[in-house]
């Protein structure tokens, strides 16, 4: 099934394999952090202004005999946001949390699709012992030492976490080129840059504006263009963007 | 023509497709939901599965480490989970898996059910036993406070609602049987035996507790004030140390697909039993709170309250408050 120790490889009908990149302990635990600080800053932020409206004066103390309004507008939210934030976002969100958002990671389940929701109780039921004896201390050593870098909570879930795709795809010189570009224009762009080391900086700039006009690039935007970004261009022309020096 | 020309020519073809990538992408997401705008939607996206994965496999091999491969092999991955796995709605899982899954699960833990009651029963008989035997020994399963209570010839939960109120004991109970609940369960990671010792330990507890208040002529008074939340919580306590023994059993005797899968698919199936104990936990806590400490309710009333619950309980694990489905 997997195609390499960091990838997550679901077979397909189609016979082409759905490939997911796994995320590593690094950006799980920036992820985590990230997270944690944003529900620490909110169950703080909830606890502080609910005391301030309760209180009706600028003091944080809980009252001195146990009120039941108080518990239930002040402390209890505040609990509620720090202890269920994980389990709530992830159901909410599909497998995505803000930190998870902003570390470009999600969670999946074995087949690359959002978990179910009793995979996503289970992962989070299992923190209790991922968090044993301290900071996360279990957790994080299943992760390092286990091939996909998974949690216990992970393990009984069949979750992962892998990295997000590029939600748009932002190649706009590629796709520029794409229509207008033949053979033969690809021919000329592999040849002059097999020359490139050899010609005078002039002809350079002359020869790749010459030829990327022809592929459709407007006069200005070949302007504003460098020799380094000219000889970008001329590379993806030939088709060589994967494999240039 | 030469293989980089070839290339190049095959490379802009495929770049030409990025607008069907789009759209696809797009009805991919959309479905993914819900939000199908007409049934026509739905039966594109298996066309758009095949279009993706014949554009992907060219991308893999023309541009591997381009953007246009990552935003291909992203809009791919979604159109297949999407086609697999469809729209996720809370409230059809959740119908699903009180009318389905919950039934399946808890004949599926009916053994492991069986030995932890049993175990439970055995431990608080032993707890009972041992107190009545030697009544020093209740300081080992019962806190100071609560000794001295009962030894001034009344319970602890007496006037309790004078100290708290109603609200903040059922969030204070009702919070730290869950918390009891699910480290019962996850001590079935410890191959079972964190599960065993918890259960062994509460019901040994318990036992103990009953066996001091006897001594103090306060049994009945302990037996009016648990009656009508414990039945559940008790039994609650059971079932989560049977799915807490179902993941220590997978991890001991895995069978033959192997330690990892057989853990995943007992917590997992176990799992389920777990949403409905917290469920049930909440109402418990309500009970505890609202109903229990207080003198206005007679026993009867509150054998009433906890066999009507305890019996809610059995026919939701059953499965007989729903109609059974066609066709099982």
């Amino acid at each position: 099934m997997s195609a390499a120790a960091t990838d997550l490889s679901v077979d397909s009908v189609t016979g082409i394999p759905v490939a997911l990149r796994v995320a590593g302990p690094g950006v799980r635990a920036y992820a985590f952090l990230i997270d944690w600080h944003i529900r620490l800053v909110l169950a703080l932020a909830w606890f502080a202004a609910a005391s301030l409206l309760y209180n009706g004066r600028l003091s944080l103390s809980p009252p001195s005999a146990s009120e039941p309004r108080w518990f239930a507008l002040v402390l209890a939210p505040a609990l509620a946001i720090f202890l269920v934030y994980h389990l709530v976002l992830e159901f909410a969100l599909r497998g995505r949390t803000p930190g998870k958002r902003v570390a470009g990671v999600r969670i999946v389940d074995r087949h690359g699709g959002v978990p179910s929701a009793g995979a996503l109780l289970a992962r989070n039921v299992f923190r209790l012992i991922d968090s044993l004896p301290l900071f996360y201390g279990v957790g994080l050593i299943a992760v390092i030492v286990s091939a996909e870098h998974l949690r216990v909570g992970d393990l009984a879930a069949g979750t992962l976490l892998v990295y997000e795709s590029a939600p748009t795809f932002a190649a706009p010189e590629l796709e520029h080129l794409a229509p207008q570009v033949d053979a033969q224009d690809a021919e000329i762009a592999a040849e002059l840059l097999g020359r490139w080391s050899g010609l005078g900086s002039e002809a350079r700039l002359r020869l790749a504006r010459t030829l990327l006009a022809r592929s459709g690039i407007d006069a200005p935007q070949l302007q504003a263009m460098d020799v380094d970004a000219l000889q970008r261009a001329l590379r993806r022309l030939a088709g060589a963007t994967a494999t240039a020096p | 023509m030469s293989r980089g020309a070839r290339d190049a020519a095959l490379t802009a073809n495929l770049l030409s497709r990025a607008p069907l990538w789009r759209a696809a992408d797009a009805r991919a997401r959309r479905l993914a939901h819900g939000h199908a705008e007409e049934a026509s939607d739905a039966a594109r996206l298996a066309d758009d599965y095949r279009l993706l994965a014949h554009d992907l496999a060219r991308m893999r091999s023309l541009l591997p480490a381009s953007r246009a491969r990552e935003y291909l092999e992203g809009a791919y991955a979604r159109a297949h989970a999407t086609l697999h796995n469809g729209a996720w709605h809370l409230t059809s899982a959740l119908w699903r898996l009180l009318r389905l899954e919950l039934p399946d699960v808890v004949r599926w833990l009916r053994p492991y059910i069986f030995w932890a009651t049993l175990i439970f029963v055995l431990a608080a008989l032993a707890g009972y036993a041992l107190v009545q035997r030697y009544p020093e020994l209740i300081a080992l399963f019962a806190p100071p406070e609560l000794i001295a209570s009962v030894e001034r010839g009344q319970l602890w939960t007496q006037g309790l609602l004078n100290v708290v109120p109603s609200s903040i004991l059922s969030a204070e109970i009702l919070t730290n049987n869950i918390v009891v609940s699910l480290i019962a369960y996850c001590a079935g990671f410890l191959f079972g035996l964190g599960t065993l010792y918890i259960l062994g330990l509460n019901g040994l507890m318990l036992g103990a507790v009953f066996a001091f208040v006897g001594q103090h002529a306060l049994a009945r008074a302990l037996f009016t004030f648990i009656v009508a939340h414990g039945c559940v919580e008790l039994s609650v306590m059971c079932l989560s140390g049977a799915a807490g023994a179902a993941v220590g059993e997978a991890l001991a005797r895995p069978g033959a697909a192997g330690r990892a899968e057989s853990f995943r698919v007992a917590a997992l199936r176990s799992g389920q039993l777990l949403i409905v104990c917290v469920l049930l936990l909440i109402g418990c806590g309500l009970i505890e709170g609202y109903v229990s400490p207080d003198p206005r309710f007679t026993l009867a009333e509150r054998l009433a309250i906890g066999i009507g619950y305890w019996l809610f309980m059995l026919a939701l694990l059953s499965g007989w408050l729903w109609p059974t489905p066609r066709g099982r």
